[in-house]
């Protein structure tokens, strides 16, 4: 907590932050509370108009080191020891009155979520000019003038009318981008982005961070870009800083962070981490045959799902990708019975399905199970794991105490786990552990396959390598087969043997993983293959300007 | 602005005729059921039975209940509320004012009250869990547990008789000028505020404090609103709905269960002619006042529902 009592120079910077320290509260279940340090030691600085890429991977503290930026600790994070220096003064002496000063003024903030950031009770326009009324720096027509070049600057639909609009009635990548243009509205030095790309489409995110690319090199302004992916944040970025646990690993520029790394953390990162895997013949009987299958929601107004037929062998694995509202997982839900489909039928193991869930065997329910995306929200928070991987095995095979307890032991060995983590709580595990958890639960079922509906998507890139790499093995093991459904394209060349891709309900290209992923394409999976962002600088206008088709989210 | 949000209100206004029609179901049966015969009770134990068949018949009790009611049904919506059986005079000309004073004192309190809860309300969420947070919950449920009747007499004592400020009797007659009124119900309406006050403070403390977890609430932080302008601007529209919830409860309380603090101050409204004629077995006149009761809360609910429709922002801007 040693504060330098220099007087802070700047040497020019706009941003500059000293051995910055912050710290929380934790309070762990049925321990004493203890204090933790989420960034130890960090220092950064970022010049007038450019853009410092904060990278690393949950509970690394980029989120935390940026709103720092602003004075700011989320949910009772407190700063206590450095500098954070602003356009000369340390903001962090200027008291909540001075942070008010600067927030919306100098530093503006855009966050993960748009859709959760506006206010829905609203009009957009009127959050867009909020923080240029309050601080006085414009009058409102000026701002709102300003308000309509930003959302004209940033290729948003009717510019001149979008402000008049309510949060509910835009998409999630118009949204963000709206955000984007709220923040530089006030026309402050500095904008702290908070993964805004993180929560969309592929093909949408591509958009936006273009848009937001464009709009800082035009306005001048110099931004923190947090983000988990790198190939992201190459595009955007000067310089990009990589965090791990709170504390700095590298710092340099684009070009050196991503062709040569110096770490060992960063090699890890920047290299590509796709599973060598070897697409399987589809020989012999299919396990599951989804027949001209149609599907609609509240009695039958829209349909969600039209007309798809798709196949999985026993112990293969059936990717099934496209963007959100596609209908991927409501093709999970239709095989599963909770919506029994308008038309169509559901052949398992050479036996048809009932539509709905409740005429379903109980035979029917163990051989088909489930993986979610949320792990930590599908696991019962008031049980130990080996009560949640236990449950399965008394309710399926009538398991009880030690022949219960033994299997629940081999399958923690199968997940990689072990015996120690019995006794645990959810709250207690790791992202990955919790899915690993879940995984374990599925398999304790026995079941011939496992609906996996986005099951890596919550998790940091290396975790989720990790989560592939143990299901594929499974696979070998259990011979168990997977419905698999992303919008990871990278997940589905590491796992698929054969891929469906879908756009609006229907299944546009479908077959073995080396045809579907081979030219010629059509044009959706042209655009989808084309929007994974690819760690290279420079690829983002070499996308863009080879896209034969908008994204849907425009 | 669509057909929808129309449709949506048109439903709970018929929602609203109908159970009104099924709470006069129920009023009706539930007199019919009361032991006792009401041409007994009105003739006395002396009447003779010829005198006693004649009144029978005079009155209609003859007729099967289906019949009794609709014809009461009829005159309720024509605007005949019927006699009264002990006064003979005709309920709706006496009931009347005294629905207007009722609903006179009920304003007042709300005037009084509903500002005041939200305010304090605003300031406990500011100042949460701070001292201001805690004096104003202190003193919201101290003056809910205490019983109306309790509140009424020590105002009584202290203000009335010993400080003389106000008058402890509530007179109030037509033609009163204004400003005597409002002086005669000081007292009155003090205990009313004092008993609605807490539930509603509450509500809009929670609603907002609720509201307050949500994202955009960081976004206004982290433009440099201040505290204050957070919680007026950005979370309080976003509570309205269960706000009005607990005030429309409580408004439809200062109406209907004014009965108590009616009798402790003599004020001549609607709470202490039901007392009156419930303990003179007034058949007609405890279904009438039972009746406008109903209606009161039910249509004090509807504008609840269609306040919270309307807050809405996804059903007022339909895509």
């Amino acid at each position: 907590m040693a504060r330098t009592q220099a007087k802070p120079t700047t040497d020019g910077a706009l941003l500059q932050i000293r051995n910055l320290r912050i710290e929380a509260t934790v309070y762990p279940p049925g321990e004493a509370p203890r204090d933790i340090t989420i960034v130890d030691d960090v220092s950064l600085k970022l010049e007038k108009g450019k853009v410092l890429g904060l990278i690393g991977e949950s509970g690394a503290g980029k989120s935390t080191i940026g709103l720092s930026a602003m004075g700011y600790g989320r949910g009772g994070v407190r700063i206590t020891g450095g500098e954070v220096i602003i356009n000369g003064r340390d903001i962090l002496k200027g008291g909540l009155r001075g942070l008010r000063r600067l927030r919306g003024r100098e530093v503006c903030y855009v966050a993960q979520s748009a859709a959760a950031a506006f206010n829905p009770a609203h009009k957009l326009m009127d959050q867009v000019v909020e923080a240029a009324l309050l601080h006085g720096t414009a009058s409102r027509a000026e701002a709102e003038k300003r308000a309509v070049n930003l959302f004209r600057k940033l290729s948003l639909p009717n510019p001149e009318t979008i402000g008049e609009r309510y949060p509910h009635q835009v998409s999630g990548g118009q949204l963000q981008r709206v955000m984007t243009a709220m923040a530089l509205c006030p026309e402050p030095d500095l904008i702290v982005f908070d993964e805004p790309t993180t929560a969309l489409d592929v093909t949408t995110q591509i958009d936006v961070l273009a848009a937001i690319k464009d709009a800082i090199q035009d306005t001048g302004v110099a931004a923190l870009y947090i983000t988990h992916d790198l190939a992201v944040v190459a595009q955007v970025s000067d310089e990009i800083m990589v965090l791990r646990n709170g504390k700095l690993v590298e710092w340099g520029d684009t070009q050196q962070i991503i062709t040569e790394p110096r770490r060992e953390y960063t090699n890890q990162l920047v290299s590509v981490h796709q599973i060598a895997h070897q697409e399987k013949e589809a020989v012999g009987e299919p396990l599951l045959k989804v027949e001209n299958v149609t599907a609609a929601y509240g009695g039958g107004m829209v349909d969600v799902l039209k007309n798809v037929s798709v196949e999985i062998r026993p112990g293969q694995t059936l990717a099934v990708v496209g963007e959100s509202g596609s209908g991927k997982s409501t093709l999970a839900r239709a095989i599963t019975g909770l919506l029994p489909p308008r038309q169509g039928s559901i052949t398992f193991d050479d036996r048809e399905l009932p539509a709905r869930l409740a005429s379903r065997t109980r035979d029917d329910l163990r051989e088909l199970q489930m993986i979610y995306q949320m792990a930590d929200v599908a696991m019962n928070p008031r049980q130990t794991v080996g009560t949640i991987i236990g449950r399965p095995l008394e309710f399926y095979f009538g398991m009880r105490g030690a022949e219960r307890d033994k299997r629940v032991g081999e399958l923690l060995e199968e997940i990689e786990m072990g015996t120690g983590f019995l006794d645990r709580y959810p709250a207690e595990l790791s992202g990955g552990q919790k899915q690993r958890v879940c995984i374990a639960r599925a398999l304790a079922a026995k079941p011939k396959l496992i609906i996996c509906d986005e099951v890596t998507s919550a998790l940091d890139p290396l975790v989720a390598n990790g989560i592939l790499k143990l299901l594929l093995n499974l696979q070998e093991i259990e011979h168990v087969a997977y419905l698999f459904i992303t919008h990871d394209l990278a997940t589905v060349k590491s796992i698929a043997d054969s891929i469906a891709v879908m756009y609006r309900g229907e299944v546009v290209r479908y077959g073995p993983k080396s045809q579907v992923l081979a030219p010629p394409f059509d044009d959706y999976t042209d655009l989808l293959l084309s929007s994974v962002p690819e760690m290279e600088v420079g690829w983002l206008e070499k996308a863009i300007a080879g896209r034969k088709m908008q994204s849907a989210g425009n | 602005m669509g057909s929808s949000i129309a449709t949506l209100i048109a439903q709970r206004i018929a929602l609203g005729v109908v159970l009104l029609l099924a709470v006069s179901v129920l009023i009706f049966v539930g007199t019919q059921i009361l032991p006792g015969d009401v041409a007994q009770s009105i003739l006395g134990n002396q009447a003779t039975p010829e005198a006693l068949a004649n009144l029978r018949k005079e009155l209609g009790l003859n007729d099967p209940a289906v019949v009794r009611y609709f014809a009461w049904l009829g005159g309720v919506l024509t605007g005949d509320l019927g006699t009264a059986l002990t006064t003979r005079q005709d309920i709706a000309t006496t009931l009347m004012p005294r629905l207007w004073n009722t609903l006179f004192l009920a304003f007042w309190a709300a005037v009084v009250s509903v500002p005041l809860a939200i305010i304090l309300g605003l300031l406990a969420v500011r100042y949460r869990n701070g001292p201001i947070d805690k004096a104003i919950s202190g003193f919201a449920l101290a003056s809910t547990s205490l019983p109306e009747f309790f509140v009424g007499y020590l105002l009584i004592f202290f203000v009335a008789v010993k400080l003389q400020w106000f008058p402890s009797i509530s007179t109030v007659y037509d033609g009163m000028p204004l400003l005597d009124k409002l002086r005669a119900i000081v007292l009155p309406t003090t205990v009313l505020v004092l008993v609605v006050l807490a539930h509603m403070m509450r509500m809009t403390r929670a609603a907002i404090l609720n509201v307050m977890q949500s994202a955009y609430i960081e976004t206004a932080e982290l433009k440099g609103l201040s505290a204050f302008d957070i919680i007026r601007k950005h979370a309080f529209p976003n509570a309205i709905a269960p706000i009005v919830n607990v005030v429309m409860l409580n408004l439809a309380f200062l109406v209907v269960g004014v009965v108590v603090v009616e009798v402790i101050f003599v004020y001549p409204g609607l709470g202490q002619y039901l007392v009156d004629h419930v303990a003179k077995r007034d058949v007609p006149v405890v279904q009438a006042v039972g009746l406008i009761f109903a209606a009161v809360y039910i249509s004090l609910n509807i504008i609840a529902d269609i306040t919270a429709i309307l807050a809405n922002p996804r059903l007022r801007h339909p895509k």
